[in-house]
């Protein structure tokens, strides 16, 4: 056994109580989907977790009429006070049932253990808690005195962060007044659906918070559906604008996370040994399933050698393997069709040119698994430099002047992520200022906290989650009626919208 | 006897330059009571990719300069517009019909808006932007900057040289640049409102002026890649929905059409509709 080796130290499942069968969440209750069940299985294994009901266009409707009436009825009379307690509430179950969500998170994403204990599950508690205290404070949201919710809210969200995702548009929903009906990806709906378990124990008044689990078809039957009054969207830039043109014309609000091709730039003053775990956060975290990952490692070409000699030596150390696993540092892919999609634009990387490498891992038989990827002599027109991968593989470019760095880095349509490398503060400042991209980190990599904006420039979306600007997303200005403005494109409707503004 | 006038030529102001379109198409404006009043350039498609890449090769300057700066450059549009009040009150009582002292009062509210949107330009950050207490040793702070190429269809009813600067001045504050469709039927004040542009220190390119058919060059300018948001403030009367379909192919930003006497009403939600929040986080040492 070398200093590398570890034994198995695995989590177990057992924590887990799951039902062989999860039905539609809808007014407060597990109902049947009229839709074709599926099932989720573990990407680590390709063994099924448990069956998932489908939402079909009835089954959309149902949910957001029970999303209407709770609006109505119960969540719109309301004190802020009293919602904020019932998100307390919910804050505090995610915290007690962590250890159980976090088991579920790994087992049906593929994420590491340590990712889903030490980031996701915590930052869902943070979020709930932060919006919480949001729901009775809204005068100070920035958006003038006694400002509206929209009314329903149709959100839609991806696999890579299942759960923390759910968070990031129902907390800020909720706590601005708004009832909800979300759908999971079809991957990884196990979080949802244990999350509606905890609306239950919370006692969130029934229909407040619809899920419906279900692939594209349910997904597009809710952002359509015409009685929504705001939708939110996070996942694929295509998927994104589909939705833009779908609600083209429409009163809804529309808030859309997407893809990103971030750049991490490294000048040759920066501290090495933190750049290249900023590096490996920055790619290698969630196995690169990340839309803000820093997918493109820029270097300033007098430490392009150091740099990619010291990242190759730290990969060799990285443990690829069973996500429940506490060592390990790298889980599965999510499902087969994103290793393929992994797969193909790196073969297309290696035709192209770019010189591929990646550490000597065993992966295991069944699952789907990528091993750590760099490619090196890329150039900006390589496919693997412009297209989101979303997987675990780092392009290296090289620049000589910031100036040369700034051009490359915002050499992308997308706008989401960068990060900055070097010990000068002022280089920091003025390199920030000419990135086209909604998060800067600086000597650090892939943080997020509830109180701080995310989102996008460019094709990578509009408007931002957390913070103060997240709320806003869920808001209209006083005296401005949400009810009524669904459907219709009239003037007066419109202007509903455009108050609304960011 | 009466001295012969000397007609002004109304071109396009795309680049800091005035031109006729390359098309070297006009089409005739005519006063409320149907009177000849010039023959205005008929913006083609070129002429609004010209004006795109005019307005792109400006952004770097105008958006680098500061919010003081910028402030006094459009402060400096009110001092010429002033100047020039009596011109502008003649164009807009001929062509639009109305009184000397209606077009004066359209005039004025016109230079106060440009006043007070000038006032904004070093302000609106504190505003729309704030430091982030994040739970971890971070500096992190969000502030709004300029989204980039916008494209304007102006108001078309009534009140040419108002609606005009109600939807192009709050786009420029934080340091985007413009291409405007001015109203088709009525585009002098638009147009001579680019004299007053060119010699009020705004730089080449960061607004540029067409006049033309919204209906013809809207969609060239929707659909342009090049273009990051589109307002549709005057678009009510166009398919102005497939406008924004076509915006949807590179995500830009819509304002959607507004309509009666409120339309583009001076707003700070005009400003920040048009900027892109971006956040940095900056690590802090522990001592």
């Amino acid at each position: 056994m070398t200093f590398l080796d570890y034994a198995p130290a695995p989590e177990s499942a057992s924590i887990l109580n799951l039902k062989s069968e999860y039905g539609l969440f809808i007014n407060g209750d597990f109902v049947p989907g009229k839709g074709e069940s599926f099932t989720s299985i573990s990407p680590a294994t390709e063994q099924q977790i448990t069956t998932v009901s489908c939402a079909s266009e009835a089954d959309v409707d149902t949910a957001v009429v029970a999303a209407r009436r709770a609006y109505e009825r119960t969540w719109s009379k309301l004190s802020g006070a009293d919602r904020g307690k019932y998100l307390f509430r919910i804050a505090r179950l995610v915290q007690e049932r962590s250890r159980e969500l976090a088991v579920a998170e790994s087992l049906d994403n593929g994420k590491p253990i340590k990712e889903s204990r030490d980031v996701d599950i915590p930052l869902v508690a943070a979020w709930f808690f932060y919006y919480a205290g949001w729901a009775d404070k809204l005068d100070y949201a920035g958006l003038g005195p006694a400002p509206r919710s929209l009314g329903v809210a149709a959100q839609v969200i991806p696999w890579n962060f299942p759960l923390l995702m759910l968070a990031w548009k129902i907390a800020p929903a909720l706590a601005a007044g708004n009832t909800v009906v979300l759908k999971p990806a079809e991957t990884t709906p196990l979080t949802a659906l244990l999350f509606a378990e905890i609306l239950q124990q919370a006692d969130l008044p029934p229909g407040v918070v619809n899920i419906i689990t279900g692939a594209g078809a349910t997904g597009s039957a809710l952002v359509n559906h015409p009685d929504v009054n705001k939708v939110a969207f996070t996942g694929s830039t295509a998927v994104g604008r589909e939705i833009a043109r779908s609600t083209a014309g429409t009163a809804k609000k529309l808030t859309l996370e997407l893809g990103g091709k971030g750049a991490n730039i490294v000048f040759d003053d920066a501290p090495i040994d933190q750049a290249i775990e900023g590096i490996v956060n920055g790619i290698f975290f969630n196995q690169g399933q990340v839309c803000c990952a820093g997918s493109r490692l820029l270097v300033q070409e007098s430490v392009h050698d150091e740099v990619v000699d010291r990242l190759k030596e730290r990969l060799s150390t990285l443990r690829v393997g069973d996500p429940l696993d506490k060592n390990t540092d790298v889980g599965a892919i999510n499902s087969a069709s994103q290793l393929g999609r992994m797969r193909e634009l790196s073969d297309i990387g290696e035709q192209e040119g770019a010189t591929r490498w990646s550490p000597a891992c065993t992966l295991p038989d069944k699952g789907f698994w990528f091993p750590p990827t760099v490619f090196t002599n890329v150039s900006t027109s390589h496919r693997i430099a412009r297209d989101e991968i979303f997987g675990p593989v780092l392009s290296v470019l090289t620049f000589r002047t910031p100036a040369e760095a700034i051009a490359k880095a915002n050499n992308t349509p997308y706008g989401l992520s960068a990060g900055i490398w070097t010990d000068k503060g002022s280089r920091i400042l003025a390199v920030a200022d000419k990135l086209r991209a909604g998060v800067v980190w600086a000597n650090t990599f892939n943080k997020f906290d509830p109180a701080s904006p995310f989102g996008g420039y460019k094709e990578s979306g509009y408007g931002r989650e957390g913070g103060r600007h997240g709320l806003a997303a869920y808001l209209a200005p006083a005296a401005v009626s949400s009810r009524g403005s669904s459907r219709s494109s009239s003037a007066s409707s419109v202007k509903a919208l455009r108050g609304g503004t960011k | 006897m009466s001295r012969l006038a000397v007609p002004k030529t109304y071109k396009l102001y795309i680049g800091g330059k005035f031109v006729r379109s390359e098309s070297g198409r006009v089409y005739e404006v005519s006063s409320r009571k149907g009177g000849f009043m010039a023959n205005a350039a008929k913006a083609s498609r070129k002429d609004a990719r010209d004006a795109v890449v005019a307005a792109r090769a400006a952004v770097s300057g105008w958006s680098g300069t500061t919010g003081y700066n910028r402030g006094q450059v459009l402060y400096r549009i009110a001092e010429i517009l002033d100047g020039r009040r009596a011109q502008f009150v003649e164009e807009i009582a001929a062509s639009e019909g109305v009184s000397a002292s209606a077009a004066a009062a359209q005039v004025d509210e016109a230079i106060d808006l440009w006043v007070w949107y000038a006032g904004w330009a070093d302000k609106y950050v504190q505003v729309a932007g704030n430091a982030n207490a994040v739970s971890g040793p971070y500096f992190n702070i969000s502030v709004p900057e300029p989204t980039g190429v916008v494209a304007v269809v102006a108001p078309q009813g009534s009140a040419s040289l108002l609606g005009f600067v109600r939807a192009v001045a709050p786009v420029l504050v934080s340091g985007n640049a413009v291409v405007v469709i001015a109203s088709e039927q009525a585009p002098l004040a638009a147009l001579s409102l680019g004299e007053v542009l060119a010699t009020s220190d705004v730089p080449a390119g960061v607004i540029n002026v067409l006049s033309g058919s919204p209906a013809e060059i809207a969609p060239w300018l929707a659909s342009h890649a090049d273009v990051n948001a589109l307002d549709l403030l005057g678009a009510g009367d166009l398919d102005w929905v497939d406008l924004q379909i076509a915006a949807a192919e590179t995500l830009k930003r819509v304002l959607p059409p507004e309509s009666g006497p409120d339309a583009g009403a001076a707003s700070i939600d005009r400003i920040t509709f048009f900027t892109e929040t971006k956040t940095v986080w900056h690590t802090k040492g522990l001592l």
